[in-house]
């Protein structure tokens, strides 16, 4: 082999033990990577009930019930469903089948929030176009 | 093939031809630059979710795109630099750095101030961000690592290892969104998707993206005749150049 193909097959040998390495990481810290638990997933008992953890759904139609700046809604994930109590200003974005992601704590089979995200999705589109999107489905 | 790429690849080369190709980079930037700013914040209409917060898209998407296009091509460089020892590839990967690090600086600036009225939040750690604030380290770790040496080949040797390493961060950015649940949304353009239903929309943001290829183009010409000029300033063509600039 001369050098040249020496110095090749090193990069490669590089670019592979690092891929490999990276892979097993990600695998090894796959769960500890996810932003938010979905209501399925708490029921299932994947979240750390008990401590504070990251809820993410979407809120209930007429489910968001206000008071001054307390808020009582509903997060779901069309297969289980939680209640949620806040004490704060909502993000702009904030409304009923919204996404959302919510940082607290379940305390019997509530979840009270100490932070609400609202999760906005990849569509882009004008009123107009969003407005007939809506009138054709329904 | 092999003796016309490395003749073209010559420093001297290079120094002489870049200089005549620069503009051609450049005024397709400008006139890019301003025709998608034009279109993005006059013609392109408002978001139905967003409202006009959105419009701050057609800078944080070309951005972003452009923090790992750089890498991409910083860590391709360092990889022909260290196989077949082309000068030039070292002095690109080099220069490349900084305006990688700029890029990303300016996706992760512009997402900050876009999350706060959005999400709520000025930074989360979730996945997409943390990756993406995980490639801005490397820029400056790859930057770091360049100026510890004194003699630049051995610079090149051991920043061009730390960059291909980095190179596994690419997809982790890329795919984040799709294998793990994070705030920041999916992809909206994608190669079998466009999530970006209003052509003036996607026409704004084709136009700003091309337009920071060329922005890239532009610096990364101008830079590497800077860093030739000072790794050969002991040759006689550099002080050619420079007796006939003073004339």
């Amino acid at each position: 082999m001369t050098k040249r193909q020496n110095r090749m097959v090193l990069v490669a040998l590089l670019v592979a033990g690092v891929s490999l390495a990276g892979y097993f990481g990600l695998r090894a810290f796959n769960e500890n990577l996810l932003y938010f638990f979905s209501p399925t997933d708490v029921v299932a008992g994947k979240a750390p009930i008990g401590k504070s953890f990251r809820l993410g759904g979407m809120v209930v139609k007429d489910s968001v019930w206000r008071n001054n700046l307390k808020v009582n809604f509903q997060v779901t994930d069309y297969v289980n469903t939680f209640g949620v109590k806040y004490e704060g200003i909502l993000p702009d974005l904030f409304k009923e089948g919204q996404g959302v992601i919510i940082t607290g704590s379940l305390i019997d089979k509530t979840f009270i929030a100490t932070q609400v995200l609202a999760k906005h999705d990849e569509n882009y589109m004008p009123p107009e176009v969003a407005d007939a999107l809506k009138r054709a489905n329904e | 093939m092999w003796k016309w790429i490395q003749a073209f690849a010559s420093p001297q080369n290079f120094y002489q031809i870049s200089e005549k190709i620069i503009p051609w980079f450049l005024s397709p930037f400008i006139i890019l630059t301003l025709l998608g700013l034009y279109w993005g914040l006059m013609v392109a209409p408002i978001d139905y979710q967003q409202g006009e917060s959105y419009r701050i898209m057609f800078i944080h998407v070309p951005a972003a795109w452009m923090s790992m296009l750089v890498y991409l091509i910083m860590a391709i460089a360092s990889g022909i630099g260290l196989i077949w020892q082309i000068k030039l590839a070292n002095v690109v990967a080099k220069v490349s750095a900084p305006i990688g690090a700029a890029f990303t600086f300016l996706a992760l600036i512009t997402g900050a101030v876009w999350g706060k009225p959005m999400w709520g939040a000025w930074w989360v750690w979730d996945a997409r961000l943390t990756s993406e604030l995980i490639l801005l380290f490397l820029y400056l770790a790859y930057m770091a690592l360049n100026n510890a040496f004194d003699n630049p080949k051995t610079a090149a040797k051991a920043s061009s290892v730390l960059a291909i390493i980095g190179l596994v961060n690419l997809p982790i950015i890329h795919y984040s969104v799709q294998w793990w649940n994070t705030l920041h949304q999916g992809v909206s353009l994608g190669i079998n998707k466009v999530a970006i239903q209003d052509s003036d929309m996607l026409f704004a943001l084709l136009l700003m993206a091309t337009a920071f290829k060329f922005l890239y183009a532009t610096l990364i010409l101008l830079r590497a005749r800077d860093e030739i000029l000072f790794r050969e300033q002991n040759t006689r063509w550099v002080k050619a150049v420079i007796m006939g600039d003073e004339k």
